[in-house]
């Protein structure tokens, strides 16, 4: 984006837009007069965006968020944020006369007596899911193509916080309408955060307004839900997407793309087409399945009481790993001392689960440290280019799989016919073992790829033709590979193990120490693109 | 009621509704369609009971227990290592666990399951009737409280405090402890719900009449009833599962979706 | 494999990245014989391009798929007119959303389809390329963005009057700890451990069933049988009846006296094998309800804790620690069943203050 000339740039083009005449150039230039949005136009209007499908994750997430504004405001005027108590009189005959709160009432009146309104509160609540899961896959295709390196790193950070307020407006949003399912939900929140030392109680406390489940927590939730939360999501969206036009967006190595350029769809009109009918598409998915497929029937899960419960309580996907987390610790782990009562059953989920969160977010930073690399990254790594990061890539996802399973361990036990302890122990060992097997498998399967690249950049494709030679020799003749393709196989940046030096006044600090052991882990198996000296001899080779 | 070889009372209630290998193949999918054709009124079962007392039907049963039972439950029903003594379980009992299949047991397991009916209506009276001779209990529950004709929204509430907790709110099953589990309600009669509640089959609890009363009873089929003659307002339900299927669905086919969509955008054109 | 061990600055600039020659590359390793970029290739045609049917065919397609958007549009709205909900049929609810929501998705996919054809089709596809330059300002930016600021200090004199900019981190620093006081305010003036540790239940409080509210007979409770159990009166509460109820619920069961095994100084907490265990699990509160009457077992359906009713509740299996507390139970006059007392120990997930 050239914003420097852009000042000086428009008079001239407005004044012959303006000779042409029309209803619209003079509207533009009404608009230009008072906006100088001509600079905007010009500076933004051909930014160019490179074409790749895991290039549109990010705008699933952006478009489900449109939709659940959408959806949600016609959802608050219907809604009571209020847990008075009423005898519920709506349409829903199994409800009919039971007591409830009226935020319960409220939403059984969106189902079943407002037009279209079940429609909306589906459409919210699918939106919601998509919306997060998005956000996961658009962070997994940053993560493993290396699109977190200088200069986004700042920007994975600004995405992972969206993540997080992601899931704290899902969780939030479950809670409102006040039924069976979600006020267990919150009963486990309670029961989590009493678990904390020292403050846990009185959090609890303030949090519920007295005792649990108190009269004040809808409304609270609500508050944060509408208004927090959205406002602080809005603000990150925007900075998230400042950032991606001040970056440019990132390419996946190709010929003649390069450090210097992005190639691909100007936003004006292509891009503009692609994605704008993209967010029609995304939203008629989630129309869809609003349409067809129930999601929250809070009607058969009634009104919030503390006594019942249903099996297969369960919080929306995406808080499943803390479920599953709570659910694989192991027995016994409270212990009474030190003035206090110490819930490690509660505190080891909670601790691990944020160390775990916080080397997600901080990552991009320490890859920087270990490699040293100081320069900016704009063309893609493909993940088995990077074997070790893409290795730590798969037991992190292994990791939180297995956490994830966890939180639905009776509903793999019934339907699989499986013991429930058996499935349970079974996710135990998965969360500790398989991270360490999947690091393993990812990683050595990354470098057979690479030895393929190699193969194939040097020997060409096999072409599954066998031809005999005179002398008797049986060949597979090899297909070369033309040079666009060749160059997507050797594009991409090797690192070696940094070598312990002593720093300037003679010594090797702990610091310099830890890197280089970091730096080892990380490349002591790599693979080199292939070099021209290389083709230059395999052509020797071959007759 | 005409005897068929199937004892089972409405053989087709069941069609379009998930049944177990379905299930299992569903589930890993994620998506678990019920809904589709639902019979609009449930025909309470009438029962002859005029004959559970007669000297003739007791014989009967007496013959056929000592054919097919007697070998885990002892010649006069006493109990042995291998199973329960009857004596006291009443006509109810029976008629559940053997008009649902899940007597004679096929092998053991964690608990009996359900499974094809054995013998007919007339025999399953028959090994009631003997049963309900040697010691009184629970006897078969009276038609008119079978009508699901009761109140559905204190069943509804009776449902969720006695039951919602093993049986899922939706009467979809849950799991239980070292691999049994509580079956799903859909498609169970109400004669064998009712029994089911007074005798308390294997590790489920009685509820005796004291607990819920025979009305209360009553509105609890009717509950049952109208979540299944009522398919959900919302469309599929995915099983009725809960947030666990709706994730799954959502992951595989909605981001699914999207995902076809993306590549679809992105693909050349030509 | 790794050939070249320079690893040293004095390549860098041979490397395709950039940001200027003097950025450090760290420890990425450069080749002088790397394979160079062939540049962009050649631009392939699509088949709109070529063929003019093809071309106007798509064209026909967007435009109908246009229409077909603003007919599901319109079916959207005479859906709404058409399937009213009606309070005495249920399914009209599901009628009423299930065509509403089909003309919406008809209207938003063909709109959406039609969209994206029209760019993919008939709008120029040639790749456009856009040069990039590094994200930091250029040097002379930079430079003069120094300057405003040593011009900004110079003015104000922010570095050199010390007291004013320290005194103004203070006030900045404490402007906000009110904000913290006032949220004090959340919760009521009460002790939460004086409230966590009591219930509704004292001494000679019937057990009621929940939801009823019906006080039961030692009688009515026969083997294998388990009862949902409220303290009598909890249902008449005008205020906090739910709270008392997130405490005060306790599930009511009947074994064998011969199987139950009972700790000595709980003895006579029982009644002929009738025994009352909180129902509000020691882990992190979801209702313990699923009662196994053969083996005796209760498991918690959030996060399978087992608790053993024949082993004075001691937890078998999952997260939770502490068994659960037991309501010592007795039988008046009249035959119903009383509390003994309240619970011995607070109920529910453990708190830092509970011991």
């Amino acid at each position: 984006m050239t914003t420097t000339e852009s000042s000086t740039a428009p008079s001239t083009a407005l004044a012959e837009t303006k000779k042409s005449g029309g209803l619209t150039a003079a509207a533009s230039n009404y608009i230009d007069e008072r906006t100088s949005i001509s600079a905007a136009v010009k500076g933004l209007g051909r930014k160019v965006f490179p074409d790749h499908w895991s290039f549109m994750l990010g705008e699933v997430a952006l478009y489900s968020f449109v939709v659940i504004l959408l959806s949600g405001s016609f959802l608050t005027f219907f809604f009571q944020a209020s847990m008075s108590e009423v005898h519920y009189d709506g349409s829903f005959v199994p409800l009919k006369g039971i007591e409830m709160s009226a935020a319960m009432a409220s939403t059984l009146d969106i189902s079943f007596d407002v037009r279209g309104g079940l429609l909306m509160r589906q459409v919210h609540h699918w939106a919601a899911l998509l919306f997060v899961a998005a956000i996961g896959l658009h962070m997994l295709r940053v993560y493993f193509t290396g699109a977190f390196r200088k200069p986004r790193e700042l920007n994975w950070v600004i995405g992972f916080i969206l993540f997080i307020l992601a899931m704290a407006e899902g969780f939030t949003g479950y809670s409102l309408p006040d039924d069976l399912l979600s006020g267990n939900g919150l009963r486990i929140i309670d029961g989590m955060v009493k678990g904390i030392p020292l403050v846990g109680t009185w959090i609890t406390f303030l949090l519920f307004g007295g005792e649990f489940p108190g009269t004040d927590i809808v409304g609270r939730l609500y508050s944060l839900h509408i208004l927090l939360l959205p406002a602080i999501i809005v603000a990150l969206i925007a900075l998230h997407l400042v950032f991606v036009v001040v970056h440019k967006h990132t390419q996946y190595p190709g010929a003649g793309r390069t450090n210097q350029n992005v190639a691909g769809a100007p936003i004006l009109p292509l891009f503009a087409a692609k994605g704008g009918g993209f967010f029609f598409l995304v939203f008629g998915v989630i129309m869809l399945m609003g349409t067809f497929f129930t999601i929250n029937p809070i009607w058969n899960y009634g009104p919030y009481d503390p006594s019942p419960v249903s099996a297969g309580t369960q919080p929306d996907w995406y808080i499943g790993f803390a479920d599953g987390a709570l659910r694989l610790i192991p027995p016994g782990l409270e212990f009474v001392g030190l003035g206090g009562t110490w819930s490690f059953n509660i505190l080891i989920p909670l601790v691990g689960l944020g160390l775990f969160i916080l080397l997600v977010m901080i990552y991009p930073f320490i890859e920087a440290w270990i490699t040293g690399d100081k320069r900016e990254h704009h063309v893609l790594d493909r993940p088995r280019n990077a074997p070790t990061r893409t290795a730590i890539g798969a037991a992190g996802v292994t990791f939180y799989a297995a956490l994830w399973a966890a939180a639905g361990s009776d509903i793999i036990a019934t339907h699989f016919h499986v013991t429930m302890e058996g499935v349970i122990h079974t996710m135990q060992a998965l969360t500790i073992l398989g991270p360490f097997a999947a690091y393993f498998i990812a990683k050595r399967v990354c470098l057979a790829l690479q030895k393929k690249d190699r193969e194939i950049v040097l020997h060409g494709y096999e072409s599954g033709r066998i031809v005999r030679l005179p002398g008797g020799e049986y060949i597979e003749v090899h297909q070369p590979v033309n040079e666009y393709e060749r160059w997507k196989l050797v594009d991409y940046s090797e690192y070696k193990p940094l070598m312990i030096r002593p720093d300037a006044r003679g010594r090797i600090t702990t610091g310099q120490r830890m890197r280089a052991g970091l730096s080892r882990w990380f490349f002591e198996d790599r693979i080199s693109p292939v070099s021209t000296t290389e083709i230059e001899q395999s052509h020797g080779d071959h007759h | 009621m005409p005897e068929t070889k199937t004892s089972k009372p409405r053989p087709n209630r069941k069609a379009g509704r998930r049944h177990p290998m379905a299930s299992v193949a569903l589930i890993a999918i994620g998506l678990l369609f019920t809904g589709g054709a639902y019979a609009m009124f449930s025909t309470s079962t009438a029962r002859a009971e005029s004959d559970l007392s007669s000297q003739q039907t007791i014989d009967e049963g007496k013959k056929l227990f000592a054919a097919n039972c007697a070998t885990c439950h002892g010649l006069s029903a006493q109990g042995s290592g291998n199973g329960p003594s009857l004596i006291g379980v009443g006509a109810a009992s029976v008629d559940f666990q053997v008009g649902t299949g899940r007597m004679p047991m096929q092998m053991n397991g964690p608990q009996a399951q359900k499974k094809p009916v054995q013998f007919t209506e007339e025999q399953t009276r028959a090994l009631a009737a003997y049963v309900a001779s040697l010691a009184p209990g629970p006897g078969l529950p009276d038609a008119s409280l079978l009508d699901a004709q009761g109140d559905a929204a204190a069943g509804g509430e009776l449902f969720r405090i006695n039951c919602a907790m093993c049986h899922n709110v939706a009467g979809a099953g849950g799991a239980l402890t070292e691999g049994k589990f509580a079956p799903a309600l859909t498609g169970v009669t109400e004669a064998h719900i009712f029994e089911a509640m007074v005798t308390g089959p294997q590790n489920m609890p009685v509820f005796n009449d004291a607990n819920i009363t025979p009305e209360g009873k009553r509105d609890i089929i009717t509950y049952l009833k109208y979540l299944e003659n009522n398919p959900s307002p919302g469309g599929f339900a995915l099983g009725s599962l809960g947030p666990v299927s709706e994730g799954l669905f959502l992951w595989i086919f909605g981001l699914g979706a999207v995902v076809a969509v993306t590549v679809w955008i992105t693909a050349k054109s030509n | 494999m790794a050939k070249d061990d320079n690893g040293g600055k004095e390549l860098a600039a041979a490397d395709s990245s950039h940001g200027g020659p003097d950025v450090p590359i760290g420890t990425a390793v450069v080749t002088r014989d790397a394979i160079a970029n062939p540049g962009f290739p050649p631009h392939d045609l699509r088949i709109t391009d070529v063929d003019p049917k093809a071309n106007r065919r798509a064209e026909r397609t967007v435009y109908t798929l246009f229409y077909v958007s603003i007919v599901g549009s319109v079916f959207a709205i005479a859906a709404y007119m058409a399937f009213p909900i009606n309070p005495e049929d249920p399914g009209s609810v599901r009628l009423n959303n299930l065509f509403i929501g089909l003309g919406l998705s008809l209207a938003l996919l063909a709109l959406g389809i039609g969209i994206v054809h029209w760019g993919k089709a008939l709008m120029s596809n040639h790749e456009v390329i856009d040069e990039r330059h590094p994200v930091r300002g250029s040097d002379e930016t930079r430079a003069r963005a120094v300057e405003i600021f040593e011009i900004a200090n110079e003015e104000s004199g922010f570095g050199r009057r010390t007291l004013i900019r320290n005194s103004l981190f203070g006030a900045l620093i404490a402007f906000p700890l009110p904000a913290v006081v006032l949220f004090r305010g959340l919760g009521p003036d009460t002790d939460p451990v004086e409230l966590l540790s009591h219930t509704l239940w004292k001494k000679g409080t019937r057990l009621a069933m929940d939801p009823s509210g019906t006080p039961i007979k030692a009688v009515d409770v026969t083997l294998g049988s388990a009862f949902h159990v409220i303290p009598e009166g909890l249902q008449d509460l005008e205020h906090g009846k739910l709270e008392e109820k997130a405490k005060a619920a306790v599930l009511l069961m009947r074994l064998k006296p011969e199987d139950l095994n009972e700790l000595p100084e709980r003895k006579d907490w029982s009644y002929d094998g009738i025994v009352a265990y909180s129902k509000i699990c020691t882990h992190v509160g979801c209702p313990v309800a699923l009662y196994e009457q053969q083996t005796h077992h209760l498991l918690c359906p959030c996060h399978q804790s087992q608790f053993d009713v024949a082993n004075h509740c001691e937890v078998i299996f999952g997260p939770a620690k502490r068994p659960l507390p037991q309501l010592p139970i007795a039988v008046d006059s009249e035959g119903y069943l009383i509390a003994q007392s309240d619970f011995t120990e607070p109920v529910g997930p453990s708190f830092w203050e509970r011991s």
